[in-house]
């Protein structure tokens, strides 16, 4: 969506414009995930609910979605002050640490399988894989993105102009990190 | 991205073929000039490939002709399917032989059809119109057509996005498209595809493989939505020309922004919804699906989930639906009758509130498509009442039209005919909508014929009008060229009465309980007593499918052959679309673009007929509307 995006003309008023479209694009993939917080929540209140204990690899793949966020952050931050080889360590740092969270949520999904809750058992545990999927989607397309940041970071000199796409990046991937947070908050609470 | 990198990357993708060969800059006067791309001489620019011009189009206009042809080809296909599902509900003794031929003999030995082949008939009639025909056909067309020219643009804020917008929706016709050649047919559980049906494979003939052909489809087209609605809302919000604030958008602009922040809010949760049908159907999951014996198979293994939750989730969207469908026919109608009743819309001010009201409104109904789920009947009472609470900014938009045409010197046009014929049909489907929200009176009606004709008259054939009248009305705009008069007035009427004519019956055949997707009624005795009336529905729909034939056939002559348009302004109207030439090219006005300085209404203001939008106010004018 961004990278289509990069093709228009680079003037301000498009540069507003396509902020403003991403921030529709995040309403509506929280939309998606309010839909079926939702219907979690609507379940849960049915009963014959089986609550799932988060594995050790979410908490795990929970501090390594916010360290990249953090990183990108520090990226963004020194492109701005026009530090290029700081800039391209921490944004392929960035790709890096969010391949490592979709491996650890893969591992997460094994260790809950492990303890018998299986995809098509009770929806207590449907819904945490279900979810949990639909994120990594997200976080795959962000990645996807990324590697083009990244890989333009590596080719391209420095180009203060770049801030802007760099920008539309930076929210995009904090946005699928605070919806990870959110989320497993979420996973943790009873509602019932 | 400077300059340099622009032309660097557009001529990258020029192998490509699918990016615009046009870079736009921004010239020290802070007009936004379109140029030919290097490479590229001034004469070249009309000479543009066939591919880059018809195919993989980024200009708004020509993507917004992609959605109508695509449209117009989808609305045959369904409304074709509806004709042959009302022979066997009119004539089933007849044999129609050419079910065998052009789907496979399995659905129609003897030529006549099998129940299965029915439920995909309805199934596909359903979803074809409602998504690809009134949701891409009507909004993508005029949202694509019109917002750029009516705001002042040169085009949407992301051509490309636009483009892959039109492109996903053409995958999605194409994925169903195909699912009708499939050895178990299309999907055959309803457009609604309500679980337990659409959630176990072994359900029935319909829930095979074409519900998953179903399934994909319709994902395809959420994509293609959120695409396009994400385009028209930044479009509007940000690229609109000088002078053109919100409060002198015409109404097309204003109801085809309302639709699109309707769509954002509401696809996404469809998309849930059918998430996790996708998983309930393919990893056994049980969201939806509690224990379930089925005959022959014996206890399914699913349990703990909840068929009704699909419905919450499947009318949070579509309900918002029902209004992303009609909303745009309020602009386009509320355009074309103020441009030919030469007066301004009445009430503009509470023509944009009472669609704002709608909008709202319609996120807090859902639950009103069932009341006849066991939901709690203080919950329905809650939704009973705000059901209700949409008849009153429906009734002032109704109000505000008749009073717009209310002695008018009205000049009657094709477009015009169908304006006021939408306003007929509204009012009629509006009527039956109060007594379907009233939980009481929908038990009674709930699944049978009132609700078909209720929806069909409301938001089907009134959507259907609005999108004529707009055909009609901007057709020069779209081809240079008139659409021919006398046949639009002979679609008009026989559409017109002949629509009352199919759905008008329906409402005593519901009141009288016969339920709606009945393969046949014939063993109730009691609803015996419908067949001449049945006979004479489906006699009635196929006259006004007939007569649609007529229309596609006037638009495709016309579209060749038809009155060119000589003058730039052919209906002496107030917006800024017709102050672009007559072939406008890609970024719509050849010199800068166009300043605006007052409203769109001013028809008949201080005796004279109509004010352009780009006329600056006199000393000491005040503005029009309120």
């Amino acid at each position: 969506m961004i990278a289509a995006m990069a093709m228009t003309e680079e003037n301000k008023k498009q540069a507003g414009a396509q902020r403003f479209g991403l921030y529709l694009g995040l309403a509506t993939i929280a939309m998606l995930f309010t839909a079926l917080t939702s219907a979690y929540i609507v379940r849960q209140g049915a009963g014959n609910w089986l609550y799932v204990k988060m594995p050790l690899q979410f908490w795990i793949s929970t501090a390594i979605i916010i360290s990249s966020s953090v990183a990108f952050y520090f990226a963004k931050a020194a492109h701005r002050s026009a530090n290029i080889s700081k800039y391209r360590m921490l944004v392929w740092l960035t790709f890096v640490l969010g391949i490592a969270f979709i491996i650890f949520q893969y591992m997460g999904w094994l260790a809950i399988a492990k303890t018998g809750i299986y995809i098509d058992g009770n929806p207590g545990g449907s819904f945490i894989y279900v979810i949990s999927m639909v994120h990594v989607v997200h976080v795959i397309l962000g990645l996807v993105l990324l590697s083009i940041v990244a890989i333009r970071s590596t080719i391209n000199s420095y180009n203060p102009d770049h801030i802007h796409k760099i920008g539309l990046m930076a929210t995009y991937w904090h946005f699928v990190d605070f919806l990870w947070i959110y989320l497993f908050i979420f996973f943790q609470i009873k509602f019932f | 991205m400077d300059a340099k990198d622009l032309h660097h990357g557009h001529s990258e993708h020029h192998t490509g073929a699918v990016i615009t060969d046009h870079v736009h800059y921004q010239d020290t006067e802070g007009v936004i000039r379109f140029e030919a791309d290097h490479g590229h001489h001034d004469g070249d620019r009309n000479k543009k490939n066939f591919i880059h011009t018809y195919i993989f189009s980024t200009d708004h206009k020509m993507i917004g002709k992609q959605f109508l042809i695509t449209g117009i080809i989808w609305a045959i296909i369904g409304g074709a399917l509806s004709n042959i599902f009302r022979m066997q509900l009119g004539f089933p003794d007849v044999p129609l032989h050419f079910i065998g031929t052009v789907f496979g003999d399995k659905w129609a030995p003897g030529g006549k059809m099998t129940p299965d082949f029915y439920n995909m008939l309805i199934t596909m009639h359903g979803t074809i119109l409602v998504f690809f025909v009134l949701t891409a056909g009507l909004s993508g067309t005029f949202a694509n057509l019109l917002i750029p020219l009516q705001i002042g643009a040169r085009d949407m804020a992301s051509p490309v996005l636009n483009m892959l917008s039109y492109w996903f929706f053409f995958l999605a016709g194409a994925v169903m498209f195909t699912s009708f050649f499939l050895p178990s047919g299309a999907a055959g559980v309803s457009w609604v595809f309500y679980p337990p049906l659409s959630a176990i494979r072994e359900a029935a003939v319909g829930s095979e493989a074409g519900a998953d052909f179903w399934l994909i489809s319709m994902a395809l087209f959420i994509v293609s939505s959120l695409l396009g609605g994400l385009n028209y809302i930044t479009t509007i919000l940000n690229l609109r020309t000088k002078g053109m604030s919100m409060s002198k958008l015409p109404l097309t602009i204003w109801a085809i922004l309302i639709t699109a922040i309707l769509g954002l809010l509401s696809f996404p949760v469809l998309l849930g919804a059918a998430i996790l049908l996708i998983f309930d159907r393919s990893m056994g999951t049980s969201f939806y699906l509690d224990k379930i014996y089925m005959s022959g198979i014996g206890a399914m293994p699913h349990e703990g989930g909840n068929p009704i939750l699909y419905q919450h989730l499947f009318w949070f969207l579509g309900h918002p639906e029902v209004y992303i469908v009609i909303l745009p026919a309020f602009g386009l109608v509320s355009e074309v009758l103020a441009v030919n009743s030469r007066k301004p819309i009445f009430g503009y001010r509470a023509m944009i509130l009472s669609m704002l009201a709608i909008a709202a409104l319609a996120f807090f109904v859902w639950a009103h498509h069932m009341f006849v789920t066991g939901l709690n009947p203080f919950v329905g009472s809650v939704f009973v009442f705000l059901t209700l609470l949409i008849a009153i900014p429906s009734a002032i938009k109704v109000f505000n039209w008749i009073t717009t045409i209310w002695r008018a010197n009205i000049r009657y046009t094709p477009a015009m005919m169908f304006s006021v014929g939408f306003i007929s049909l509204f009012i009629s489907g509006g009527l039956t909508g109060i007594f379907l929200g009233n939980s009481s009176i929908d038990i009674q009606l709930h699944d049978t014929y009132f609700i078909v004709a209720h929806f069909h008259i409301v938001m089907g054939v009134a959507a259907f009008f609005g999108m004529f009248a707009g055909v009609y009305h901007w057709f020069p705009k779209m081809y240079g060229r008139f659409m021919n008069r006398t046949i639009g007035f002979i679609h008009f009427w026989v559409t017109f009465v002949g629509s009352y004519c199919i759905f008008w019956p329906m409402h005593y055949q519901g009141m009288a309980g016969v339920p709606r997707r009945y393969y046949s009624h014939g063993a109730f005795e009691s609803f015996n007593k419908f067949g001449a009336l049945s006979e004479f529905i489906t006699i009635a729909a196929i006259v006004v499918f007939l007569v649609q034939l007529l229309f596609v056939f006037n638009f495709l002559y016309s579209m060749y052959r038809g009155k060119k348009v000589t003058e730039l302004n052919p209906w002496k109207s107030n917006t800024i679309e017709w102050t672009t030439p007559i072939h406008p090219g890609h970024g719509n006005w050849d010199g800068p673009l166009p300043e605006v300085f007052r409203g769109p209404y001013d028809y008949g203001k201080d005796g004279e007929d109509f004010i352009p939008q780009t006329v600056p106010m006199r000393p000491g004018e005040t503005t029009h509307h309120g």
